[in-house]
């Protein structure tokens, strides 16, 4: 009973419309034991929302519509300013690898390539994941 | 919330601090089999209390996987508008393993809504239609939403349902064989429900917001049939009263189980049922004795 349940956020960043790979690793993320809140797709203020309602610990973003640029550290913008600063981000999706520094910049923890697996996934959040409730 | 959702151990002062504050909202459960429409058209009633400048908690429950321990909580999808309402909060909320359609922590969370000043709290149970009795506990005003075509009157018996709904909505009626689904279950209303409330079957559309109003109009209904009846007063009694009790048998399972993985006499006597030594009946019965005995 009083072991600590880990809650992701998951959503599509904006119009963004594939919606296979982030319910496959919404999936997969249940399968090791944590709970998934799937919000389809939405935009930075409606995620964050979402982020605080729910208690989430992570809030996972994909995207494979070129607009995580902005949007990706928009959504970490927003959680700073609710206070929410412990809430670890993490991206997925098509991103081009010249980005990548830029967003890490931004605050978001780690971004994930299409041929990630997911134990990494998995492992990164356990790494950086708040540790109390 | 998550402090309640995780069993630490400054629940229990939360949750007495909140206690006082509790009683004013209108807790209205919605329950049925999955896919009959349960989380569109708790969107809808949302959206329409907010309209009608009243606040709404909205508690989503969902199943734990068995095997992992995790969850898809996915019924925010269905409320996909609602997430940027700010008169609207909406938590989903895994079983953790607890059978009969609720979490472990449903209760607490919808005291803590309560206590927030929310004036209906909404909460939508897992779809599974036969074992969900227990939202009537925790609810002053149950919906049981159902779809046409899911079997004749006999399911319904069957099912238990007819004595724990208040009112009845036969979703997706815009399909064939809607109006007769709402007959058979208000002939069987008619037949076994005598006296009180007898509980009206409404027709909706959800995905089109169709009918909500009239749902909307049933829980009034009834809450004004609850306030006339001194049932309203009633139902907050009988709830505090069943949360003490689920907390004791939780504290005691609880320990029962720390005393079986522990005690080193216990173990033992696990070790000798599973070897065969010793039968399992004549061993709980010296357990409980045993337990009882060391804790009183």
């Amino acid at each position: 009973m009083e072991r600590k349940v880990v809650k992701v956020v998951m959503a599509k960043l904006g119009l963004d419309i594939h919606w296979r790979g982030v319910v496959a690793v919404s999936r997969l993320l249940r399968d090791a034991g944590m709970e998934v809140v799937y919000l389809g797709n939405q935009f930075p203020e409606a995620i964050v929302n979402a982020a605080i309602q729910e208690g989430a610990d992570v809030v996972g973003l994909s995207t494979l519509g070129g607009n995580h640029a902005v949007l990706g550290p928009k959504v970490v913008q927003l959680l700073r300013e609710k206070g929410m600063d412990d809430v670890m981000v993490i991206m997925g999706g098509v991103i081009p690898e010249e980005d990548i520094p830029a967003l890490k910049a931004a605050g978001i923890v780690e971004v994930f390539g299409p041929e990630t697996a997911i134990d990494e996934i998995v492992a990164c959040i356990n790494a950086n994941v708040r540790q109390v409730g | 919330m998550k402090l309640v959702e995780n069993a630490d151990p400054t629940r229990q002062q939360v949750m007495q601090a909140i206690v006082p504050w509790t009683g004013r909202a209108h807790i209205i459960g919605l329950t049925g089999p999955p896919g009959a429409g349960k989380s569109t058209l708790t969107g809808q009633l949302a959206r329409l209390l907010v309209k009608g400048g009243l606040t709404a908690g909205v508690v989503c429950i969902d199943p734990s996987s068995p095997f992992s321990g995790g969850a898809f909580l996915g019924d925010r999808v269905r409320m996909a508008n609602l997430n940027s309402e700010p008169g609207v909060f909406i938590r989903s909320l895994a079983t953790r393993g607890k059978l009969g359609g609720l979490s472990a922590s449903t209760a607490e969370v919808i005291m803590l809504m309560d206590a927030a000043g929310k004036d209906v709290i909404l909460v939508e149970t897992v779809g599974t239609g036969q074992v969900e009795h227990q939202i009537s506990h925790l609810a002053d005003t149950t919906i049981m939403v159902t779809v046409p075509g899911l079997g004749d009157g006999i399911q319904t018996m069957k099912a238990g349902i007819l004595e724990i709904a208040d009112i009845f909505v036969v979703n997706k009626a815009d399909r064939e064989g809607a109006e007769a689904t709402a007959r058979d279950l208000a002939h069987m209303l008619d037949e076994f429900i005598t006296g009180g409330w007898r509980p009206p079957v409404k027709l909706a559309v959800a995905s089109r917001n169709e009918g909500t109003g009239e749902v909307w109009e049933a829980v009034q209904q009834h809450r004004l049939h609850l306030q006339g009846t001194g049932q309203w007063e009633q139902k907050r009694r009988d709830r505090l009263v069943r949360i003490m009790i689920d907390n004791v048998q939780a504290q005691a399972l609880d320990r029962i189980n720390r005393a079986l993985e522990q005690d080193s006499l216990l173990q033992n006597l696990v070790r000798r049922v599973a070897d065969g030594n010793l039968d399992p009946y004549a061993a709980a019965t010296f357990v409980s004795g045993y337990l009882w005995q060391r804790q009183t």
